[in-house]
């Protein structure tokens, strides 16, 4: 399939990368692993006049932790992710970039790209919403950081100026007896998951759950919150009465638009399941015991 | 598109530098089977599914469909055709041949080159690494139980070398 036709420019860095957007206007765009918007551009979805090639860009895929944070470059993979030693400090970013897609997709896709680009049914975007998540962007009149929760406004849509562009992501490690998980359903590996919930908690002792953060994804035009399951299990004993109302509270606050995935109803059931069990292991990771999770198919 | 619009792809395919000039939205794959006439890589889906199109990328697996040419310039790319020397086959598709890893042979050069990304990070892999390491792989023949057994089989090949 053939792409409109476009014009390719190079940027050679970020100074460059937002120059040549203002040069080329409105119609041009930036292109990092391309796993999102090369589809778009093969299915005449989008058609941008011109690309600006950010993958030649020096210095722009790091992964480090510097304190309390974890912070990657705009051009991290999601395959350098998966396999950073930095990352096992949080195991929610690992359940999440083990299981994008599949390992080739992993290889090219970025971090930055991923919430740059919004799509409603990114996985960045619902994992990172459970955490404290700033997203420093660069633009001509200098940097902005802005928290992921008021930089995706809109399925497709970001507080991103046309000439400006994500620079990176930085994450803040959370607290001691924490824990947070990524649990995803999909057909099959490469495809988009039907439902993911992603949580946060973090305890008060053994038992009660102090702080906990619940965020769905694919259920709309971007990823939800969903703060009246949250309040079902904040401030309460842990044990499956709490988990169960917090998954039910989630079933009955989205409503999930039935399309080739799955009917609204199949989708309710499914953020129901995925909400108890991301919690389940969320609240185990938070006591210190190493618990797989991450994206569930067919055949895994 | 006029010439004038073209850039110039500059490539090392399988150790060989070849540069070809290509319109911006040519594909990887596009490029190497059109371009190059290297037509080992094949086209399934077209949509980032199937990975029929998988070739080495500066030693990682990508799907050759969902990246354009330009974007790979100076990279070094390895493909079906880079794997056996001197007509002797790779160890990688000895297996598959000797185990019947494949029927019609479509999805194979994707499969290979998946099987030689794993079996060059992870030399003895598990059963599940094996199966999330082509999970971008499909294959409509086999039901992939011989495919499971051609990578065992080319593991224990290449670790014995």
């Amino acid at each position: 399939m053939y792409a409109h036709p476009f014009t390719y420019h190079r940027a050679a860095s970020l100074e460059e990368a937002s120059k040549l957007l203002q040069q080329l206007g409105e119609e041009a765009r930036l292109i990092a692993g391309g796993q999102s918007l090369i589809p778009l551009m093969k299915m005449r979805m989008a058609r941008p006049s011109a690309l600006i090639d950010m993958n030649f860009i020096s210095g722009l895929n790091g992964i480090a932790r510097h304190g309390g944070e974890l912070r990657f470059g705009a051009l991290a993979r999601h395959a350098d992710i998966e396999h950073s030693d930095v990352v096992k400090a949080m195991p929610i970013l690992h359940d999440c970039a083990a299981g994008i897609a599949d390992v080739q997709v992993r290889n090219q896709g970025t971090i930055g790209g991923s919430l740059a680009e919004a799509d409603p049914s990114g996985d960045w975007g619902a994992v990172l919403l459970t955490q404290e998540t700033a997203v420093r962007c660069f633009g001509p009149n200098g940097e902005r950081t802005v928290p992921l929760e008021e930089f995706i406004t809109d399925a497709y849509t970001t507080v991103l100026a046309h000439d400006e562009l994500v620079r990176e992501v930085i994450v803040k490690i959370p607290p001691k007896q924490s824990g947070g998980a990524c649990v995803a359903f999909k057909r099959s590996a490469p495809v988009y998951a039907t439902v993911s919930a992603a949580v946060q908690v973090t305890l008060d002792g053994e038992d009660t759950c102090q702080s906990a953060r619940i965020v769905l994804g694919c259920v709309g035009l971007t990823a939800l919150r969903v703060k009246e399951a949250e309040a079902e299990i904040q401030g309460k004993k842990i044990g499956s009465k709490s988990i169960d109302a917090a998954a039910e509270a989630a079933r009955a606050s989205a409503e999930p638009p039935g399309d080739m995935r799955g009917s609204t109803d199949y989708k309710r059931a499914l953020i129901a399941a995925l909400v108890k069990r991301a919690l389940g292991i969320a609240v185990r990771r938070a006591r210190g015991e190493q618990v797989e999770a991450g994206h569930e198919y067919v055949g895994r | 598109m006029s010439d004038a619009d073209k850039i110039l792809v500059r490539l090392r395919v399988n150790g060989e530098a070849r540069e070809a000039p290509a319109e911006p939205r040519t594909l990887l794959v596009e490029f190497l089977r059109d371009q190059l006439n290297l037509t080992g890589t094949h086209i399934g889906c077209d949509t980032t599914y199937c990975g029929a199109c998988t070739v080495l990328l500066n030693g990682r697996t990508v799907k050759s469909c969902t990246l354009f040419a330009p974007m790979a310039d100076g990279g070094e790319i390895t493909t079906v055709e880079g794997l056996a020397t001197n007509g002797k086959l790779h160890p990688v598709q000895q297996a598959f041949a000797e185990c019947h890893g494949l029927q019609c042979g479509y999805c194979t050069p994707g499969l290979l080159m998946s099987t030689l990304h794993l079996l060059t990070k992870i030399p003895n892999p598990t059963e599940k690494q094996i199966r999330k390491a082509i999970a971008g792989n499909t294959c409509r023949c086999t039901g992939y139980q011989n495919v499971f057994k051609s990578i065992r089989a080319a593991a224990a090949e290449m670790e014995k070398r």
